[in-house]
């Protein structure tokens, strides 16, 4: 009884340790947006302190070009938009590559696979080329259109994945009691891939809200995101880090609000595999 | 209810070629049954008639009709799997009804079949739960549920009882058994249990690696097994399968065993083919095993004994060569002893050097792979 007592004591403290160094950051975010500039800047640091919204203000009442406020909007459209798009698509194509017997299978996915070895930075050149000559350059339609691409080859191979841990007799028994394949799919196989979906959008939804590279290179200023946006307030004239520190902020908070809200499918949708097994 | 009939149904999966020219006919109320080792093709020619897969040659008849261009929606079948595949999000009712439901029937007529059923299958208690609060054994009477719950034109059974302890497995072997006989139903199961087979088929196709080795009743299949295959599959043990050399004396007959280990007179109407046989086979309940030195039976020597409840297996060893027997419970000789042994001239059966039988048992029907 005393050992159990004692190992969850140095766990407690253990796991207490840890989760002071990952927030650590995360209080340090919080704290530099709320202090005024000379309370960020004070050495040693001000643990105490009078909050201030001042850089919230300043953030969305930004003088030259679109506001940050603006931004953070087309990253919210442009990253729901592909996150949609990955997701059905992805699921389709993984329920395709799971149940039906294509031809050159392995060669199809390891080549669907292969598109995410290129870094970004890589394709962008001729991709921007491209962008400008479609008028898809500085367009959320393009931002969405690059990331689903982007996105698309994981998408496909986790929901593959997924698809393969559904019983295909679940839609053989539908198809045998008289149900087409397609309402067999929609009724009986697609409630089972929700996890799965739901893991996969996370996914493209966290990838395409911090994305930078091509943010960076295919928008300039009407279809620019938020993260290029941040960077780019490292001005000349020295940095404002409770400013940095505000959009940061407000980066965060969406994207960690869904992943909180749909974290159980999120824990199941990553331990799939071991639970079924 | 219909008649199913194959006519050379191949089907191949990239290399291994599952079913190979399977031909053969279930009839109109018949529980035949497709007994093979794992691998053997039972699943694949199960779900040929279901049209789950497309045969690469071949046809499939439903009552003289073609049926392969047909979806298994359009053949009407029922398919109890291995594994059940209850859908996990329905109610055990939902489940059941699932059939119905997918044919646009009505609710009044649904819920009366599917009581019906239920009824049938004791299980009218369990309507209201989740697949994942039943048995295993509740589980697989849900599935047949959802078979039984409409008038398909052939069940489809692919070893349904192999997921269920081996008591259970033996209840529901009587329950399946009279559940069609009641029904009236066709029965095309698949198993790899020879017991199972044997006590419920009317018709039994044994198949090997996607051939068809013998289509017979039980009854020929276990007597007069076309070949080794066969004889050392069903049945348990398996035959004794004794390499052997034919030579005459005179007018009599011998199967010189080993060679050289012991010898073994013939029953005098064998005479056909019979330079072609190298081995010999003998079931275990044919050969007789005395403690007591007998005139006439060969010496050998126990060097194990099975106990298995209501009988013993014990082998013996005859000059090298190990024999079992089978013998009643009481007979257990420590290992070692000697003993004297007889095989029941009659039930000797022989075998080519391609382990075909010598004759070929004429009232079996020859597989017709070739």
């Amino acid at each position: 009884m005393r050992e159990e007592k004692l190992t969850a004591l140095i766990l407690t403290v253990l796991l207490s340790i840890a989760a002071a160094l990952y927030l650590f950051p995360v209080y340090w975010m919080v704290s530099t947006a709320t202090k005024t500039r000379l309370d960020a800047l004070s050495i040693p640091p001000k643990w105490i302190y009078k909050p201030t919204l001042e850089h919230f203000k300043a953030i969305f009442s930004r003088g030259s070009g679109s506001s940050f406020a603006h931004q953070l909007l087309n990253s919210f459209i442009v990253s729901f938009a592909s996150t949609g798009l990955v997701t059905i698509f992805g699921s389709l194509a993984g329920y395709a590559f799971s149940r039906f017997p294509l031809k050159a299978k392995d060669d199809l996915l390891f080549f669907i696979l292969s598109t995410r070895m290129l870094p970004p930075i890589v394709v962008i050149i001729p991709l921007a080329v491209m962008y400008r000559s479609l008028g898809l350059f500085d367009t959320r339609l393009g931002l969405i259109i690059a990331y689903t691409v982007f996105n698309l080859s994981f998408a496909v191979w986790m929901m593959k994945s997924f698809v393969d841990e559904i019983p295909k007799e679940y839609e053989e028994a539908a198809m045998v009691d008289g149900y087409s394949r397609l309402r067999a799919f929609l009724k009986f196989v697609l409630p089972e891939m929700r996890t799965g979906m739901v893991a996969t959008a996370i996914f493209s939804l966290i990838t395409s809200w911090n994305e930078f590279t091509f943010a960076l290179l295919l928008t300039a200023d009407k279809a620019r995101t938020a993260p290029p946006s941040i960077a780019q307030s490292m001005g000349v004239s020295g940095t404002n880090w409770g400013y940095i520190a505000a959009g940061s902020l407000l980066l965060v908070i969406p994207v960690a609000a869904f992943t909180f809200i749909l974290r159980k499918h999120l824990l199941r949708g990553f331990t799939f595999g071991a639970i079924k097994g | 209810m219909a008649e199913v009939r194959l006519e050379g149904v191949s089907k191949r999966f990239g290399r291994i070629q599952a079913i190979w020219r399977l031909t053969f006919e279930v009839e109109d109320g018949q529980f035949a049954v497709i007994l093979g080792p794992t691998g053997a093709g039972k699943t694949t020619t199960l779900r040929c008639v279901a049209g789950l897969e497309r045969p690469d040659e071949g046809h499939i008849y439903f009552d003289g009709r073609c049926v392969d261009g047909l979806s298994p929606a359009e053949r009407d079948v029922a398919f109890v799997f291995q594994s059940f595949a209850l859908y996990p999000r329905l109610t055990v009712y939902e489940n059941i009804a699932s059939p119905l439901k997918a044919r646009g029937m009505g609710r009044d007529e649904i819920e009366r079949r599917v009581r019906w059923a239920a009824e049938v299958l004791r299980i009218s208690h369990l309507l209201d739960r989740m697949p994942d609060q039943l048995s295993g054994g509740e589980m697989q009477r849900v599935a047949l549920g959802r078979a039984i719950v409409r008038e398909p034109n052939v069940f489809l059974l692919d070893e349904p009882l192999s997921n269920l302890d081996a008591k259970l497995r033996e209840g529901m072997r009587t329950e399946l058994k009279k559940l069609q006989t009641d029904l009236g139903a066709t029965f095309l199961y698949a198993t790899p249990d020879h017991a199972e087979a044997l006590s419920m088929g009317d018709k039994i196709i044994v198949i090997n690696e996607g051939r068809i080795h013998q289509i017979g009743t039980p009854q020929e299949i276990y007597d007069r097994p076309a070949d080794t295959f066969v004889a050392y599959f069903v049945g348990s043990p398996g035959m004794n399968l004794l390499p052997c050399r034919i030579i005459s004396e005179g007018d009599r007959l011998f199967a010189d065993i080993g060679p050289g280990a012991f010898r073994v007179e013939l029953p005098p109407e064998v005479k056909e083919g019979l330079e072609d046989a190298t081995t010999l086979g003998i079931r275990a309940e044919e050969v007789e095993v005395s403690l007591r030195e007998e005139r006439g039976w060969l010496r050998g020597r126990i060097s194990l004994v099975e106990t298995l409840g209501g009988y013993n297996i014990v082998e013996v060893d005859l000059g090298g060569i190990a024999v079992k027997a089978r013998t009643d419970f009481s007979f257990s000789p420590p290992p070692g002893a000697e003993v004297w042994v007889r095989f029941r001239r009659d039930k000797i059966r022989l075998f080519d050097r391609e382990g075909r039988a010598i004759p070929s048992p004429a009232a079996c029907k020859a597989p017709s792979n070739a």
